[in-house]
């Protein structure tokens, strides 16, 4: 059994207006330090398998077609025993 | 001609094309479930606005993946025409049959306007009923309608034509990449748009620059005979 934390994160060229809008909240927080904001995705997926690189394969192309627009965005895991 | 209706669950603008072409054109029309398969009874395929699947992790993320779309991808390669609109046009390019993406309006707004908008390729199957660079106007109602795809794929798109309706200068309504509120297909049989042309057919509603996109596709599958 594998545990895999998948990230999905927008592009840097990629315009991110929730990240600013959060970035406003907290500069009303009194917080001026902080200069950028960006939101990304999380995702913790269980998987039933113990072949690591067949996990691996199938990670790679659920995060290339689902979990991430690759047109926007780029996705990184990390995979654990469960 | 026969268009299919797809529906998905959470699609809300089904009616309106339903009504579009059937009602106020006159043409066969049937709603299409997303767990149909077979599509071989039909001429044109409409991809409506709504929110499939709760606009869940994106829009039309989820909806890519429903029974229905592997034959809507097949048929576009056979070159039938696909129509999408507002959500239908995030469902496609989510598909990969229509290149780049949608993003959340760049104010964050959702905007719910009429919207003036300029054909600029009068020669695609759904836009020979209009003059070039007429302006039109359609209404929107959308929060991730700003389009965006990487420097070489706008390049092409520009290069090809594919820019079929822009937000008029100065008037665009969610941060599109150049202005861009339409597009087509490298090989011209898919369209994808932001506004609602199903929603512009009856004076009655205010606005009818619409039809003539319906009647566009009509005239093609006339001509094409």
């Amino acid at each position: 059994m594998y545990l895999v934390k998948v990230y999905v994160t927008y592009k840097e060229s990629i315009l991110d207006p929730k990240g600013e809008a959060v970035k406003k909240a907290v500069h009303q927080m009194g917080y001026e330090t902080i200069e950028s904001v960006r939101i990304g995705k999380y995702f913790e997926i269980v998987v039933n398998d113990n072949d690591s690189a067949k996990v691996e394969a199938m990670i790679d192309e659920v995060s290339d077609k689902l979990l991430a627009n690759v047109t926007m965005e780029t996705y990184r895991y990390e995979i654990e025993e469960a | 001609m026969k268009f299919a209706v797809i529906v998905f669950p959470g699609s809300n603008c089904d009616l309106d094309l339903f009504e579009a072409v059937h009602t106020v054109l006159g043409e066969e029309a049937e709603y299409v479930d997303y767990r149909e398969t077979n599509l071989d009874a039909f001429d044109a395929i409409l991809v409506p606005g709504g929110f499939s699947y709760g606009d869940y992790l994106r829009c039309g993320a989820i909806a890519r993946f429903a029974p229905v779309m592997e034959t809507v991808v097949e048929k576009a390669k056979q070159g039938v025409p696909v129509f999408g609109t507002c959500n239908g046009f995030q469902i496609l390019t989510e598909a990969g049959l229509l290149p780049g993406a949608l993003q959340r309006n760049e104010g964050l707004h959702f905007r719910c306007k009429p919207q003036r908008l300029v054909v600029e390729n009068n020669e695609t199957i759904f836009t020979n009923q209009y003059q070039k660079n007429e302006e039109i106007v359609l209404p929107i109602a959308h929060a991730e309608g700003s389009y965006y795809c990487d420097e070489a794929t706008l390049a092409e798109l520009e290069a090809n034509h594919q820019i079929v309706f822009r937000y008029a200068d100065g008037e665009n309504p969610n941060g599109s990449l150049n202005n861009i509120a339409g597009i087509v297909n490298k090989e011209g049989n898919v369209l994808g748009m932001m506004p609602h042309p199903e929603r512009a057919v009856e004076s009655i509603l205010g606005f009818t620059d619409g039809l003539r996109l319906f009647q566009s596709m009509a005239q093609s599958f006339v001509n094409a005979k």
